[in-house]
């Protein structure tokens, strides 16, 4: 999960005001207490009692719903937060660089051994030997569908797994009236247009970003709107048909159409021409006040048991290598969630592009949203 | 008579005035000139990979030898690039556009208030009041769910027959200057109701008397008159519309350009803090310039009586 979002004014005053009202709280008993920024609906409803309650320390549980709010707090410093959970690339990359994570005491990590060896090499070139960051879940960015909407305008033998419902002027024309939105996002954006060109999506050069910019042009007329969360609500309720966004919300909108059973029924593709697979990490902030409950905390969510039912909840798939046995076999065998090697092989990693080169992307983004 | 107290005198009073005059100074300098000149000296650093994240203004570049670094760059990059003078513009086109229409909605309204009979002024002003004891932002959310495509308003008028397809007013600018409107109109009519109801009936009186038709008393003597409610309830929506982001960022479409997201996403996207420090200085003296204009015609305004 990366990006940036709406609801951002309304989780960030909240966060506020919940942090300003705890900490007066916490301060009249001397009980320990451990202050944690994560992603909303990204943890089981359970956890953080349970975690209180075996631990004995005092959780202050604040959510955001974009990496950039996060990101602004921690590089303002004195955040007050003892663990956050930001997306590996290109945020924790960047973080690592400007110094402000503390390294993991992995002595006192002891679940350690049940993370998956693969998705811990998967960071090594950005964290070498995982000094700073425990991978959290994992997802991939690709297109949520109204299956029956959208087989009725293209009918029954249009493939739906290709990014080409949205880049290909043609098809998006026909779509458009139903619907289709973009996530607000340059990044993922951008990916995607290259994966439908098939060009590379690591180039940062100002030519590269201009043909992203054109591929997404060309189509922009057929966008309703560029948004990084309103596509979950959109596409349950059937005011959308096709929606990119992130794996794990639209299979929560695929939920939730399928409780208000109210005819709409939603599915999510990584697209055949890639999808953008992302990372979101545990790391404890340099001037974190108390990085030792951080450390107990990280070493409680490694629990395969403790994980697998947060899998269940947040529809995202864990690191955890010793808990997929655990989790519900609904869960475990969704294509959208664990998916099979042959989509997997498709998958995209994204590099960092350096602060210059991400401007020039948001710019870019900026000048195209508003048609300027 | 004490010598020393009569001498006293004077100083106690100069000081109690000194306070009271000294208390809005004090709060100016603190909250309004003090963070400026934060803003003014972040402009003028540097983007950097770090935390916080730009280079500090002053540099110690070896032991106790310390350099200033100016960077005029994040101004020239606003000029430079027609982006930034684009939302400027698009920004004042919709902040005018939003205080005319207020303006037309918000005066007969004030007007009928303030004609009103006493008895029924207060509960009248109580109902242009009341929408500010629920939060802003649940407001603006509202219209979320009354704009939207399968929202009360579309249901409603489908019902009724009156039109067959869906209207989609939720993500365009139409959108948002129903947001607007809507949400800054108290600030319009308070202004021009206190205006309004200070109007002396007994000119209206005298021109009739003199035979000028009702229409021609309201637009040579009532307008005329009003003029300080109008202009005070313009600036109050003006100014604040121009630097307005929930507004736009919930109700607009993406081609809604206005500076107060521009920023949003220099800070929060960027992390160029700088850059947004200088977006904010611009549009600062960007809209003194209005406040300049008003002061100048009060004064004006005051010469004549």
């Amino acid at each position: 999960m990366y990006p940036f979002t709406k609801k951002t004014v309304l989780l960030s005053l909240n966060a506020t005001f919940l942090a300003a009202a705890t900490a007066f709280s916490a301060s009249a008993n001397a009980q320990e207490t451990l202050h944690v920024y994560n992603w909303s609906d990204y943890i089981a409803d359970e956890t953080v009692a349970n975690f209180e309650k075996a631990s004995g320390i005092k959780v202050v549980y604040d959510v955001y719903d974009s990496n950039e709010v996060l990101e602004a707090k921690l590089l303002a410093g004195k955040s007050g937060y003892d663990l956050v959970f930001p997306t590996a690339r290109p945020f924790v990359d960047r973080h690592i660089k400007a110094g402000i994570y503390q390294k993991l005491d992995k002595a006192a990590l002891v679940n350690y051994q049940h993370l998956d060896g693969d998705i811990l090499k998967s960071l090594a070139d950005i964290d070498p030997d995982n000094a700073y960051a425990v991978p959290y879940m994992w997802g991939t960015t690709g297109i949520g569908i109204n299956v029956k909407k959208v087989k009725a305008i293209l009918g029954d033998e249009m493939p739906l797994d290709t990014w080409s419902l949205i880049f290909d002027p043609k098809i998006s024309a026909k779509l458009a009236q139903c619907g289709i939105s973009l996530m607000d996002d340059a990044t993922e954006v951008f990916a995607a247009a290259h994966a439908y060109k098939a060009e590379n999506n690591n180039d940062f050069s100002n030519k590269s970003i201009d043909a992203a910019a054109e591929t997404v042009r060309a189509v922009r007329g057929n966008i309703r709107y560029f948004h990084s969360s309103q596509y979950i609500n959109d596409l349950a309720n059937g005011d959308l048909c096709v929606a990119h966004g992130y794996s794990g919300d639209i299979l929560q909108a695929r939920d939730r159409a399928a409780e208000a059973n109210n005819g709409n029924e939603v599915a999510y593709f990584a697209p055949k021409e890639g999808a953008v697979v992302w990372t979101d990490v545990m790391v404890i902030p340099k001037d974190a006040p108390n990085p030792k409950a951080a450390h107990t905390f990280i070493n409680y969510l490694l629990q395969p048991d403790v994980i697998a039912p947060i899998t269940n909840y947040v529809a995202y798939a864990n690191a955890n290598k010793d808990a997929t046995a655990l989790i519900d076999e609904g869960v475990r065998n969704d294509p959208g969630i664990y998916p099979p090697a042959e989509t997997r092989a498709n998958f995209m990693v994204l590099k960092t592009p350096t602060d210059k080169q991400a401007r020039t992307m948001n710019r870019a983004w900026t000048r195209l949203k508003t048609g300027q | 008579m004490n010598p020393s107290l009569s001498g006293n005198n004077p100083l106690a009073k100069l000081s109690g005035r000194g306070l009271l005059i000294g208390a809005p100074w004090f709060w100016m300098g603190v909250f309004f000139l003090l963070p400026f000149l934060f803003i003014i000296k972040l402009s003028l650093s540097e983007a950097a990979l770090m935390q916080p994240p730009y280079l500090p203004f002053i540099r110690e570049i070896e032991d106790g030898l310390v350099t200033l670094v100016v960077n005029f760059g994040n101004y020239s990059l606003l000029f430079e690039d027609p982006l930034y003078w684009k939302a400027l513009l698009s920004s004042i086109e919709i902040a005018a556009i939003a205080t005319l229409v207020t303006l037309l909605i918000g005066y007969p309204m004030a007007y009928a208030i303030a004609k009103a009979p006493k008895a029924w002024r207060l509960p009248l002003l109580m109902l242009i009041i009341l929408p500010f004891w629920t939060s802003f932002l649940i407001r603006v959310y509202a219209w979320i769910g009354i704009l939207k495509t399968n929202g009360i308003l579309n249901d409603a008028l489908l019902g009724l027959g009156l039109i067959d397809q869906p209207l989609e007013i939720l993500y365009t600018p139409t959108a948002v200057y129903i947001g607007i409107v809507y949400s800054y109109l108290p600030f319009m009519i308070l202004p021009l109701y206190a205006t309004l109801i200070r109007l002396d009936d007994t000119l209206l009186e005298a021109a009739a008397d003199l035979g000028c038709p009702p229409w021609k008393q309201f637009l040579t003597v009532t307008l005329p008159l009003s003029l300080p409610g109008i202009i005070a309830g313009s600036m109050l929506v003006f100014i604040p519309v121009m630097g307005e982001f929930v507004i736009p960022d919930l109700l607009g479409g993406p081609n809604t350009l206005m500076i107060g997201k521009l920023m949003w996403t220099e800070f929060f996207n960027n992390k160029d803090w700088p850059l947004a420090s200088a977006l904010a200085a611009v549009l600062l003296v960007v809209l003194i310039i209005p406040f300049v204009l008003w002061q100048h015609f009060e004064k004006r305004l005051e010469m004549r009586q």
